[in-house]
């Protein structure tokens, strides 16, 4: 609970209508779009500007209240569970888009514009912000940045770390700093913006930030990719960025999941097929067409038994749309829904996709695959019931295994959904124990008091490593 | 203020009667969020959006919240519009969850003497009964021809109600004399080729305030090729019971249109009324324990259309030569025929077939306008922001007419002009609009 002086200090700083501290608001706020987490902060507030920010920073380091900042609670990996409690942090004030700058090609935001609402406004102008994560219509660009989001565009065009030119950030003591600039070229010291991006809100809070923009493509296309045979599929995917084209997506799901996709977005999706490919290329006329072609060419040498590309953008669209339910489309089949981003090198996602079947095969537990096969990011979802004990048990057992064999192939515990609560037991097989204690060792220059989202990142034990038999 | 002993059983009826895999279903994700309309009026309050709402309802099924006034505010709020279920990816049937909860709230609360004596006379005697609802809206017709309307508006009698009653008191439609409705036919022969058998869903407030509008879809019925009848001893449909937490009430109801419409064999059962098509078409689910009843509520419910869909099935549009006097038409989605009876093409296509209207689509047409049943009159404040962000969408289509499909929006929209003090524009039933088209 917060203490009745302190209430009366928040209040102070950001007003009556800011700060909330009922039943009802505070557990709103006790949750993201992970499954199985759940903790109730003590109070919700909602700062109108940086100057606030600041203020309730100090106000929480000098009496050690967590903050946990919070876009719209979209991410998956309990990155916003106020797991030790404290405040939540709102950005529903600051959610203005401060200037497209059409010179410099960069755009200036307050963390809590939706992301959707940034990139349709840079189109109207012919420009171009990549980074779109299936949740990009609800998520903000704090909460990017903070998580380091990709999408489904990431392949060509990178992720949000690829775009974030410099920052406005609240450290813990108050102090308000400020990264990069407008600027394509800078190395004036350490490389602070970066610090930042993906850094979880567990060393400060992100105020404002400029994005790279660049053109928009003149033109696109879509085409759509059918497998019987699963690893044919992956193999498809290796060729393709082997032939030295690069994709604007290169998309990957499963039978069940195109079942469940096809069942919500009823647009005619093939599902008597084992695996889809959904393709895209943006660029010249000219060079959408040749590339195009020399991927329809691959898959069909790895048997495709179908490859056809949209016919209208609305086709496309329909495609993309139903594309990015796939995660909540899934939980049609189960109560509970548990879903990874283990990711390989792009070399090696035949590999994974093929350990992933024998795995779920092994513990007994139904896991769906789809993702961003063209950037070996891969989403295998595991259909379960929290309820039941020992089901979970052996899903746990099964991601385990998906995380050491990623590793193995020379890939990561998370490609794009961070590591919060949920994976943090995780983090060190990735970094190793001096990888940990370097992070470590910034948080605690940054956070000495540890208030910024505490129990992320950083768990109190790590996971024993579990022994993959060759 | 809940009472102790309220919350403790309110308590015990979410752990008896929630749906658990219908809880467990959101996986929160949020994609229902930019689609709720109270989420974005409020600022972005996630206590106000479907994902909050639900989460809510879990912690009190699970023991992690009481329920208290706040808990029931957060649902009261709702428009109950089910925007956020078309758009769930998981399939979360939100309105069957709120119905439910908002049941057992209404079911374990004593309400004051006055809210009681309300209830009574609105649940119990006025919408189950028609005859009484014939009788008041007679009385509104007096009010409205004796003179009386005029005087009360000089003597400024209107100025003793809240601003928003004294609003709707101006919308109120011109009422038919009751002998129109009495001596109304249960039959209706095709005109020409006979196309379809169908039974017409007459409702209470259209077949009293709303009656011109029920003769001109009988009229389109018969010009379309159908034969109607009209079974005598229909109900309302229950949808104001089912949304206020008075849920056996409603399945009283259901049982008596069952019946009523059993007793012809027909093709189709047509509504009007986005609103009640809605609740009729989900009988299936209001009735699903209920051995005796869940069967035939499946053959009813597979039998029910909205009057726009029957007319565009029948190619309606392409029968007749349909024109109007050049202007420019937007249309307002029914929320409940959007997004339970999944009507929204259909009607667009009727008036764009119409000679000489220009369609233009409204931004957020399929977005609740707050009318949402009593929710004007209950939640006026948050019902006139939605209206009023409306408005605001309609005016950038520069139409002179808004085309609704339930007399709930239909009145919003009189409300929304008549508070724009829009001289020029006018809100017409797609019905009405479409009858005079074919003339």
């Amino acid at each position: 609970m917060i203490a009745p002086d302190i209430k009366r200090e928040f209040i102070n700083i950001v007003g009556e209508e800011n700060f909330e501290d009922s039943e009802v608001e505070r557990l709103v706020y006790s949750y993201d779009a992970t499954p199985n987490f759940q903790s109730i902060p003590d109070a919700v507030v909602s700062p109108r500007n940086t100057e606030e920010v600041s203020k309730i920073l100090q106000l929480c380091n000098e009496n050690k209240i967590p903050i946990v900042p919070r876009g719209s609670g979209t991410n998956l990996c309990a990155g916003t569970c106020p797991v030790e409690g404290g405040i939540v942090l709102l950005f529903k004030h600051m959610n203005k888009i401060l200037e497209i700058d059409e010179e410099n090609l960069t755009v200036t935001c307050q963390p809590g514009v939706i992301t959707l609402d940034l990139i349709h406004a840079v189109e109207q102008k012919g420009l171009f912000y990549p980074p779109d994560p299936s949740s990009m219509k609800i998520s903000t660009i704090g909460g990017n940045i903070n998580e380091n989001s990709g999408g489904l565009r990431g392949l060509k065009y990178g992720v949000t770390r690829d775009y974030v030119l410099g920052l406005e950030a609240v450290l813990p003591n108050g102090e308000i700093v400020r990264t990069g600039g407008k600027l394509a070229k800078d190395v004036a010291g350490y490389d602070l913006t970066r610090l930042f991006i993906g850094s979880e809100g567990t060393l400060g809070v992100i105020t404002e930030a400029t994005l790279k923009l660049i053109p928009l493509p003149e033109s696109k296309k879509t085409m759509l990719a059918l497998f019987q045979d699963l690893e044919a599929a992956a193999r498809s995917v290796s060729k393709i960025i082997a032939n030295k084209v690069i994709p604007a997506t290169l998309e990957f799901l499963d039978q069940p999941t195109l079942k469940v996709v096809e069942d919500y977005s009823q647009i005619g999706l093939p599902t008597d097929v084992q695996a889809v490919l959904l393709i895209e290329q943006d660029g010249t006329p000219e060079n959408v067409s040749k590339d195009m072609k020399v991927m329809e060419e691959i898959c069909r040498s790895e048997n495709a038994v179908s490859v056809q590309i949209a016919q209208s953008e609305e086709e496309a669209e329909a495609l993309r749309t139903a594309r990015r339910t796939a995660l909540s489309a899934l939980a049609r089949l189960a109560p509970t829904t548990i879903l990874e981003d283990a990711t390989v090198p792009r070399s090696e996602i035949a590999k994974m996709v093929k350990a992933i079947n024998e795995i779920a095969a092994k513990h007994n537990v139904k896991i769906c695959t789809f993702g961003h096969a063209g950037d070996g990011n891969l989403h295998p979802t595991c259909t379960t019931d929290i309820r039941k004990k020992d089901e979970m048990e052996r899903v746990e057992k099964a991601f385990a295994e998906i995380f050491a064999k990623a590793i193995e192939l020379g890939g990561t515990i998370t490609g794009e959904h961070g590591v919060g609560a949920m994976k943090a037991p995780y983090l060190e097989w990735k970094l190793g124990k001096s990888g940990i204690d370097v992070m470590k060792s910034i948080k605690a220059a940054l956070d000495p008091n540890n208030i910024m989202n505490p129990g992320k990142l950083f768990a109190k034990d790590t996971r024993k490593r579990v022994v993959i038999s060759k | 203020m809940m009472t102790e002993s309220e919350k403790q059983n309110i308590q015990r009826d979410f752990k008896e009667r929630m749906d658990e895999d219908e809880l467990l279903n959101c996986m929160r994700c949020g994609f229902c969020l930019p689609s709720c309309p109270t989420y974005i009026v409020s600022g972005y309050k996630e206590s106000q959006s479907p994902r909050g709402r639900i989460a809510l309802m879990k912690a009190v099924y699970d023991g992690v919240l009481q329920p208290d006034d706040e808990f029931e505010k957060s649902l009261n709020l709702c428009l109950g519009c089910r925007a956020c279920e078309p758009v769930c990816p998981s399939g979360v049937n939100y309105g069957h969850l709120l119905e439910e909860a908002r049941d057992i709230i209404n079911q374990n609360k004593k309400h004051s003497l006055p809210v009681r004596a309300v209830r009574n006379v609105v649940f119990k005697q006025l919408f189950p009964k028609k005859n009484n609802l014939i009788n008041i809206t007679s009385l509104v017709g007096f009010y409205q021809k004796s003179g009386l309307q005029k005087a009360a508006r000089k003597i400024g009698f209107m100025k003793l109600f809240p601003d928003h009653l004294r609003e709707m008191e101006k919308i109120l439609p011109d009422v038919l004399e009751r002998k129109t409705l009495k001596q109304r036919s249960e039959y209706f022969p095709p005109k020409g080729e006979k196309k379809a058998t169908v039974a017409f869903f007459s409702g209470c407030l259209m077949d009293t305030l709303f009656l011109e509008t029920n003769h001109a879809t009988i009229q389109l019925l018969q010009k379309a090729g159908c034969e109607i009848v009209i079974p005598k001893t229909q109900a309302c449909c229950g949808a104001l019971h089912g949304h206020s937490g008075e849920k056996e009430l409603a399945k009283e109801l259901a049982k008596q249109n069952i019946e009523a419409f059993g007793k012809n064999e027909v093709d189709y059962i047509i509504t009007n009324a986005g609103g009640c098509g809605a609740f009729l078409i989900e009988y299936d689910h209001l009735l699903k324990d209920d051995p005796q009843w869940s069967e035939r509520a499946e053959k009813f419910v597979a039998k029910i259309k909205d009057i726009t869909s029957i007319l565009y099935e029948l190619d309606f549009h392409k029968q007749f030569r349909l024109s109007l006097p050049e202007q420019v038409v937007t249309y307002q989605d029914s929320c409940h025929l959007r997004n339970v009876m999944k009507t929204s093409k259909a009607p667009r296509e009727l008036l764009r077939s119409i000679k000489g209207v220009t369609f233009t689509e409204m931004e957020n047409a399929d977005s609740c306008c707050g009318s949402a049943g009593i929710y004007n009159i209950v939640e006026p404040k948050t019902s006139m922001e939605i209206l009023d962000q409306k408005m605001e969408k309609m005016k950038k289509t520069s139409a002179t007419t808004i085309v609704t499909a339930n007399p709930g929006c239909f009145m919003q929209m009189k409300l929304g002009i008549e508070r724009e003090g829009l001289k020029d524009v006018k809100a017409v039933h797609i019905v009405d609009l479409l009858l005079e088209a074919a003339k």
